[in-house]
């Protein structure tokens, strides 16, 4: 199982990589950390005629804490941002979530913005992504833009991502008092891709779910204050909503049922932090 | 760096195991065939090759990763530690390596380099693990042999040794 052929270009400048991938469109790839698109290489998924080392721009290192964002630049690895140590206090939902992102022997090199840009519907990261309402950052020699991340997944495996664009950033909102957040996961084991993933985040007034692995994206819904069998009936009406997969892991049913009943251990775990 | 193409042989240099070291690459070799044919250290292991085994675990500056998810263009300018450059001197075994051997954490020894490697960097920044932090960071690892019981107690007998004696490591 080996790559087949491409060149390989270490990006000096921000410049570089916008040139190589308006030259060279889908044929370009940038590679960061590597941890999805090597495997998707070697298996020959994808077939890259050029790829672009991102590693080497300082300016994408940047983990920025701003009074209502963090913005957490494409070069920053996921061991990096979990060693943060303002993480748990400014978004401790994404505390929670990257220990189940990969092993501690992959998030060493594995980044952020990577498993947004490649979108498994099953990552934990881009579901988090959409359960906090966070921000996609692309830029190309064209223009810059923000999508947020409701629109930017668009599909199994596919974003809203122009070929000439790249992830600069991603940003998430910094935690409000006033919520509590919970994440859950059921894998065949620790560190593989979730069957399914749960993010929910909960205030005085109003319950948010978001889960991954079930659908061909993570899907999220929101909904009013609700309690007992009135919960119940609205996870169930979620359950029905996504379209779930069937693969060797886990039946749609299967699927369906772990939302419901980890879409509410999920519920009532974000409630007793709140409290 | 100018663009490397596809059919060319590239220099590539790091330092593997305190020694600085050079061979050719194609951009697309993995770091796992680069350090095995190139380089000739046959120590690290190949199982999956798409990063799910852990055979081929190394330390990257100073984390450990699978040498088959990198690229050996990218590892230029590294420091880079592999199964290698464990003992101490020739005839010696690291503190790790021989509560390995007392304990029989290994049969076949196909996952044990990368096992190996992934505790070594562990210990050194958690000299007190316990037995779940371990088991959780293991998950990264296969082994077919062991039923990982006695890997757990050769880390847990090697953390202790290392707070007791840490000139040994
Ligand atoms: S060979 Fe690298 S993880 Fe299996
Ligand atoms: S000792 Fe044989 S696979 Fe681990």
């Amino acid at each position: 199982m080996k790559p087949s052929r491409f060149d390989y270009q270490r990006a000096e400048t921000l410049a570089d990589v916008h040139a190589a991938l308006a030259e060279n469109g889908n044929d370009a790839r940038v590679i960061a950390g590597g941890q999805t698109l090597l495997p998707m290489l070697s298996m020959r998924l994808a077939r890259p005629k050029l790829l672009v080392d991102i590693m080497h721009l300082p300016e994408l290192r940047k983990i920025d804490a701003g009074r209502n964002a963090i913005r957490i630049g494409a070069g920053v690895r996921q061991a990096e941002l979990l060693a943060w140590p303002e993480l748990a206090r400014h978004q401790p939902l994404l505390a929670a979530a990257l220990p189940w992102v990969g092993h501690a022997q992959t998030r060493s090199r594995g980044t952020i913005c990577g498993s947004v840009a490649h979108a498994d519907p099953s990552a934990e990261i881009p579901l988090v992504m959409l359960a906090l309402g966070g921000t996609i950052e692309l830029s190309s020699r064209r223009k810059r833009r923000s999508v947020p991340a409701a629109e930017f997944f668009t599909g199994m495996m596919s974003t809203a991502r122009a070929p000439d664009e790249m992830i600069e950033a991603v940003s998430v909102p910094v935690a409000r008092a006033n919520t509590g957040t919970a994440f859950q996961e059921f894998g065949r084991r620790h560190g593989d891709f979730a069957i399914v993933a749960c993010a929910a985040s909960v205030s005085r007034d109003s319950i948010s779910i978001a889960v991954g692995g079930v659908a061909d994206r993570p899907e999220r819904r929101d909904f009013p204050v609700l309690d007992g069998g009135a919960l119940d009936d609205a996870l169930d009406a979620f359950a029905w909503q996504l379209d779930a997969r069937e693969d060797l892991h886990a039946t749609a049913p299967y699927r369906r049922e772990l939302v419901r009943r980890m879409g509410r251990a999920a519920i009532e775990e974000a409630r007793r932090c709140l409290a | 760096m100018p663009r490397l193409s596809a059919d060319r042989r590239h220099r590539v240099r790091f330092t593997l195991n305190g020694r600085a070291v050079e061979a050719d690459a194609e951009p697309r070799m993995l770091l796992t065939d680069f350090l095995r044919h190139e380089l000739g250290q046959t120590g690290t292991h190949v199982g999956c090759e798409h990063g799910v085994c852990g055979a081929c675990t190394i330390e990257i500056d100073g984390m450990p990763a699978r040498a088959c998810l990198t690229l050996a263009v990218q590892a230029d300018g590294a420091t880079i530690r592999t199964v290698e450059g464990l003992a101490p001197r020739p005839g010696r075994l690291s503190v790790l390596q021989e509560a390995f051997r007392r304990h029989h954490a290994l049969q076949c020894g196909f996952c044990t380099a990368g096992i190996l490697m992934s505790l070594d960097t562990y210990l050194r920044s958690h000299a007190a693990p316990s037995e779940t932090d371990l088991r959780e960071f293991l998950g990264g690892h296969l082994c077919r042999c062991t039923g990982y019981t006695p890997i757990l107690a050769a880390a847990l007998d090697a953390a202790k040794l290392l707070r007791e004696a840490p000139v040994h490591a």
